[in-house]
């Protein structure tokens, strides 16, 4: 039975959860955890580890009951029609684990056996898409653990799903792979498929998706555009000027221009290292940058350098967790 | 909507590929030329003492126990049961035949008679106890509980290949032990006698329904008995194994429980109620040997039932707990 895929609006919702909650022993561990994931989006899942993210993914996909709450595939309710509704999903639930004493083919033939609708030609063309070509009939116990990933998103993909979803999929994985599978996660976007990302790195959610919630304690604290929630932040622009004293002065002077201290920002490691002595650090908006490089210079201040840093999720995070850890 | 016969043949290619039914194979070929060597060793230390004929050796059997029954040292249970032995020696010995007539079949059907309590429920545990508990171990369960298939599906698949390995492990047990000690005794025997249906009353076996069967006949009673318990155990190694998360503890619970078994079974008696748990219920072939059971008023049908309730209770637990159950690592 071929499914034929609707080239539906971009709004159509694939994946819903509504006031998900689930309590263990006596403790809520999932409170309240509410979105929507949409056709062609890529949308990721942002949290420290022990937030509940992989709580909350073993709930999509009918590993775990929820105490209350829905959880909707295309419309069918994953724990009550798990059979209609998982048809939809493809996914790999922490690491991709397959049967080591199996051939990769026999892995894709073992899971196909279990959903409709996938012959040897379907395969055949995962096995492409994810290009294990070349060591499919070899043992799973000899593959690097790259090759058990593409394997598991081979197996993910099988049975056409409209949802896939991918439980910190780059853990592990080199720079290169990494790259590659960013590349590969936004081809698959771009053919239709919903695509569901978590993660506790902020960058790669920066850099893959294009919405995310927000995760921290079990409860999900924004849900938006990726661009969106970054524009509630002004970015940071970072000097280096001499005489320090005499440009603190001017910047101090006008209300546009906030002034911050090195222990209130959020910086990579990388720019605070390569930061000297007469560095400063201000908030402000980035139109405002000729301007204030003008005023400097003709108030005798030298301008050794000027940094634009874009704000990232993290600033985000911390600001809506309070500085709580990440990671 | 997904059909059930792929989920078995996904579950009986895992099985085979695991190479766990190679290794019962392996075992049963080391083991069994062992033990019938040790019983070619029997058979001619007692054919020198004998000259070759088995009368005496029943004889003085039957007059052996006869004088250890005047002893004081000896348990009067041990006795009773010496004294049931005694009246069947002398049953045969009266009909003129063999009770030990050396053969690849007398072999098979005395060692599946001994093996029937703990060395074929272990070999079933090589199969069993990591069906469920193996996938959770390596963390493949959650591949197999996304896909689109309930889950009594996916546990009723594994059940149903697991019913049909323990199948061929019995019958595997059966052939190769005739297989090899007809080796060293001979391929013969399917015709002699053995009588069965002795009824055992106190101390005095009553005699009137006792009857010789063919001994194929009597594999095949004791083949079809030993199917049974194998099942009922397999059950509840698979009960085991759902209900715990590694393959190592749900085989250290099902020796345990075994174990216990064979201990309860020799300690018999003073406690009755021990009646009612499944492992000292699972020596069925003696039954059909008129052996004495362990404990007063066990009868073949009373033990069946106590394993099919054991065997019922374990497939509704499986079940239950398994469809039901979050899976959090």
């Amino acid at each position: 039975m071929a499914r034929t895929i609707h080239e539906a609006p971009g709004d159509e919702v694939v994946l819903s959860a509504r006031g998900v909650r689930k309590k263990i022993g006596r403790k809520w561990i999932i409170d309240d955890v509410t979105f929507d994931v949409k056709k062609g989006e890529i949308f990721g899942f942002l949290g420290p580890n022990g937030a509940g993210k992989t709580t909350t993914i073993r709930m999509l996909v009918d590993l775990i009951r929820p105490s209350e709450g829905t959880i909707t595939v295309c419309g069918y309710n994953v724990n009550r029609n798990p059979e209609k509704a998982l048809q939809y999903v493809g996914s790999i639930v922490e690491n991709p684990e397959v049967y080591t004493y199996l051939t990769g083919w026999e892995n894709l033939q073992h899971f196909a056996r279990m959903q409709p609708g996938v012959d040897e030609q379907r395969i055949a063309e995962v096995v492409e898409i994810v290009r294990l070509d070349q060591r499919i009939q070899d043992k799973v116990s000899t593959y690097s653990l790259g090759m058990r990933q593409r394997l598991g998103i081979a197996q993910a993909l099988l049975g056409r799903p409209r949802l896939l979803i991918l439980d910190e999929p780059t853990n592990g994985l080199d720079p290169k792979g990494i790259k590659e599978l960013r590349e590969f996660i936004r081809k698959l976007a771009d053919e239709g498929l919903a695509v569901f990302v978590s993660s506790h790195l902020l960058s790669e959610i920066q850099l893959l998706c294009d919405r995310v919630a927000i995760i921290s304690k079990g409860r999900v604290l924004a849900v938006g555009a990726v661009d969106e929630l970054v524009a509630r932040n002004s970015p940071y622009v970072l000097w280096e000027l001499e005489p320090l004293q005499r440009a603190r002065d001017i910047m101090a002077g006008r209300p546009d221009i906030a002034l911050l201290h090195l222990d209130e920002v959020t910086l990579d490691d990388s720019v605070i290292a390569g930061m000297g002595v007469n560095s400063l650090v201000t908030a402000m908006d980035e139109e405002l940058i000729p301007e204030i490089v003008a005023v400097l210079v003709a108030q005798e201040v030298e301008v050794r350098a000027v940094h634009k840093i874009n704000p990232t999720l993290e600033q985000l995070f911390l600001k809506l967790t309070e500085g709580e850890a990440i990671d | 909507m997904t059909n059930l016969l792929p989920l078995i043949r996904n579950e009986c290619l895992k099985i085979i590929k695991k190479k766990r039914f190679y290794v019962i194979l392996l075992i049963l070929l080391v083991l069994v030329p062992m033990f019938t060597y040790a019983q070619m060793r029997i058979a001619e230390r007692s054919r020198d003492k004998f000259n070759s004929d088995w009368r005496l050796e029943i004889q003085q059997q039957i007059t052996d126990n006869q004088n250890s029954l005047g002893s004081d040292r000896i348990p009067e249970e041990w006795k009773s049961y010496r004294r049931i032995f005694l009246q069947q020696l002398q049953y045969y010995l009266d009909h003129d035949v063999n009770p030990n007539e050396p053969s690849g079949v007398t072999f098979t059907r005395e060692f599946v008679n001994n093996s029937v309590s703990l060395f074929i429920p272990l070999l079933i545990m090589a199969v069993a106890s990591d069906l469920v508990s193996g996938e959770r171990t390596t963390g493949t369960i959650k591949m197999l509980l996304t896909r689109p298939v309930r889950r009594w599906k996916v546990l009723f698949s594994k059940m149903v290949a697991l019913l049909m390995f323990v199948s061929l492990i019995v019958l595997s047990v059966f052939v190769i032990s005739y297989l090899i000690s007809g080796l060293a005794f001979g391929y013969k025997g399917f015709n002699v006698p053995v009588f069965t249906g002795f009824q055992l009353n106190g101390d005095t076996v009553d005699m009137t329904k006792v009857h010789a069967v063919e001994q194929w006949k009597y594999l095949l009673m004791q083949g079809g008995l030993i199917w049974y318990v194998s099942i009922v155990v397999a059950l509840l190694a698979f009960m085991v194994s759902v209900l715990v998360r590694s393959t190592a503890a749900s085989i250290v619970v099902m020796m345990a429980a075994l174990i216990a078994g064979t201990i309860l079974t020799n300690m018999a008696s003073a406690w009755t109620a021990a009646k009612y748990l499944f492992m000292v219920n699972m020596e069925l072939t003696t039954y059909l040997a008129g052996t004495p059971a362990p404990i007063e008023g066990m009868t073949l049908g009373f033990s069946m039932a106590v394993l099919g309730i054991w065997g019922l209770a374990a497939v509704i637990i499986s079940f239950a707990v398994f469809t039901k159950r979050d899976i959090l690592n």
